[in-house]
């Protein structure tokens, strides 16, 4: 008996779950991103010209598969986490012996591989427009790895928070939108007015956008270690925020 | 070895609701106990605290010696639960439950397949393995959480209400199965509303009524308390206000009788009377489960103590 078995448990139980339904988990990234390419890159793109030196098209890659990371990793833990929670089989962990970091982290995992599937199909997809080359793979996985960790947690807080269906979709609708588009996926922050320069540093998701593009093209509009500060300072924060929650029963517990 | 052991149990929702009054209750190592109520008693919310589903305003609470709350791992692997409403994946197989709640448990997945196919097979569910949960019957689908709570083998098994809802055939078999599960070694706690279920499978029982337990005893001294049975008389031709000595009796209609037989006096005696006044008797029944007998009873004394 360990609590590896439980662990193992859930983050199985997460994968199977997006796996089998895959045409609505896996397929409309890669339908979006596609169009993404197509118009933004292609068609758009090419009028544009270049920015810091590379093809427009080059330039939102990064961006846009680190947007797909984000959404997915968020969305997968918000909506199992939520339905688990709807459907009460959430009774099922918690009258087992299984400690609250162990539902964390099995939970975080399963948005960590849908984050990081979703990216590799994405890329995947990048290639029929760009060949893409990473410059620096090893920080590469590691922002993929940080940002999904980051989002899955934001998803899970969100999910214990949600008290009905419409809880789960003002946050993605509302913020994660939003922030994602004005986080310079499309555009440097150098384009900008200096006021909205200056508003655009702090979303967190620029941060992490140009931390990704860094290690993918070597341009980036911020700071990478700042990036990776604020990332793991963010993550830190979360990760207790969700014990303390699990551990009170905040929305899991009468 | 005592199974369960509340001690001046409590809870008080946040919106005033004092659902346990301090309750005290113990149960026995292999026992069979019933846990009876009226809705909105206190037994969901004494069963969400046993089972860390519900947290306790104040009291204790130890499953096999180890405290919910200070010994919470090993006080939750001793325990199984069977809850009121189907609360698993619908949209998973009765295979994938049972195997996930063994994973949750802590064992290995090599041992899990094995003991979710025992398990399955115990409630006959075997052949549905890979049914998706929802196109499962009412009944099978109690059979799968009954499967999911034993498939760790817990010492302690709470079934609340468990065949709610299950046709008589089903039920029948699923009593039989708690029988034997009970035979195994497993301590049962049964919440039902039921009483004939209760009074056929438990030795022993508490009552709880408005948030206290009013009754804690064994069944078989529980009955005795119980000083009249009633029987419902068809009668082959109409009778009016018939007297019969020492019983109480209420016309229900002109061929039906309502008779009240003290513990003290024998139906042979009854029969005498009736021969002898030329009334003829079809069928005869009882009026209700003497142990509901018995829980009305105790209910209206309270109420009446109350008032």
């Amino acid at each position: 008996m360990s609590v590896f078995n439980a662990f193992n448990t859930i983050v199985r139980k997460e994968i199977y779950r997006f796996i089998r339904i895959w045409p609505q988990t896996l397929l409309p990234p890669a339908i979006t991103t596609a169009l993404y390419f197509l118009i933004f890159g292609k068609l758009i793109g090419d009028r544009i010209g270049t920015i810091h030196g590379t093809i427009y098209m080059d330039y939102i890659v990064p961006g846009i598969i680190l947007m797909s990371v984000i959404t997915h990793s968020y969305a997968n833990v918000v909506s199992s986490f939520y339905s688990t929670k709807f459907q009460r089989n959430i009774e099922e962990l918690l009258v087992a012996p299984v400690p609250n970091w162990v539902i964390l982290t099995g939970y975080i995992s399963g948005g960590i591989f849908r984050g990081v599937l979703v990216g590799i199909v994405v890329a995947v997809i990048s290639l029929f427009f760009t060949p893409l080359t990473i410059q620096n793979p090893l920080m590469a996985i590691g922002v993929v790895l940080l940002t999904s960790t980051l989002f899955a947690l934001a998803g899970f807080i969100n999910a214990i928070l949600a008290e009905s269906f419409d809880d789960i979709s003002i946050i993605p609708n509302f913020v994660l939108t939003p922030l994602s588009y004005l986080g310079g996926v499309f555009y440097s922050v150098d384009m900008l007015p200096l006021i909205w320069q200056h508003i655009s540093l702090g979303n967190p998701i620029l941060y992490m956008v140009n931390a990704f593009r860094f290690s993918v093209l070597g341009v980036s509009d911020v700071d990478i270690s700042l990036a990776f500060l604020m990332t793991c300072g963010f993550i830190a924060l979360l990760v207790l925020f969700s014990l303390w929650l699990l551990h009170r029963g905040t929305g899991i517990k009468t | 070895m005592n199974a369960l052991s509340i001690h001046n149990l409590c809870k008080t929702y946040s919106n005033g609701l004092e659902a346990l009054k301090g309750i005290d209750l113990e149960v026995k190592q292999g026992d069979f106990f019933a846990l009876l109520g009226a809705n909105g008693a206190g037994k969901s919310t004494a069963i969400g605290i046993i089972s860390s589903l519900v947290n306790a305003t104040s009291g204790t609470v130890k499953i096999f010696g180890y405290d919910v709350k200070m010994q919470r791992d090993l006080a939750k692997s001793c325990l199984g639960l069977v809850p009121q409403e189907i609360n698993f994946n619908q949209f998973d197989t009765a295979k994938n439950i049972v195997l996930n709640q063994a994973g949750y448990y802590g064992i290995p997945r090599k041992i899990a397949l094995q003991r979710m196919e025992i398990c399955l097979k115990q409630v006959d569910l075997w052949d549905k393995r890979d049914t998706m949960s929802r196109r499962l019957s009412g009944g099978m689908k109690r059979r799968v959480m009954i499967a999911r709570a034993m498939v760790h083998a817990p010492k302690l098994l709470i079934l609340d209400e468990p065949t709610a809802g299950v046709d008589i055939e089903i039920r029948r078999s699923m009593w039989e199965m708690m029988k034997e599960v009970n035979t195994q070694g497993t301590t049962i706690i049964l919440t039902t509303h039921y009483l004939e279920e209760a009074e056929s499978l438990c030795r022993n029982i508490a009552i709880i009524d408005s948030g206290k337990i009013i009754e804690h005893s064994d069944m078989a001294s529980l009955l005795t308390r119980l000083h009249v049975d009633y029987f419902i008389l068809n009668l082959v031709q109409p009778v009016l206000n018939p007297i019969l000595n020492g019983y109480e009796v209420k016309q229900i209609s002109s061929k039906i009788l309502e008779i009240g037989v003290p513990k003290e006096r024998d139906l042979n005696d009854l029969f005498t009377q009736l021969s002898a006044a030329n009334i003829h008797v079809v069928s005869m029944k009882n009026k209700s489960n003497r142990l509901e007998q018995l829980f009305i009873n105790l209910i209206d004394n309270k109420n009446v103590r109350e008032s």
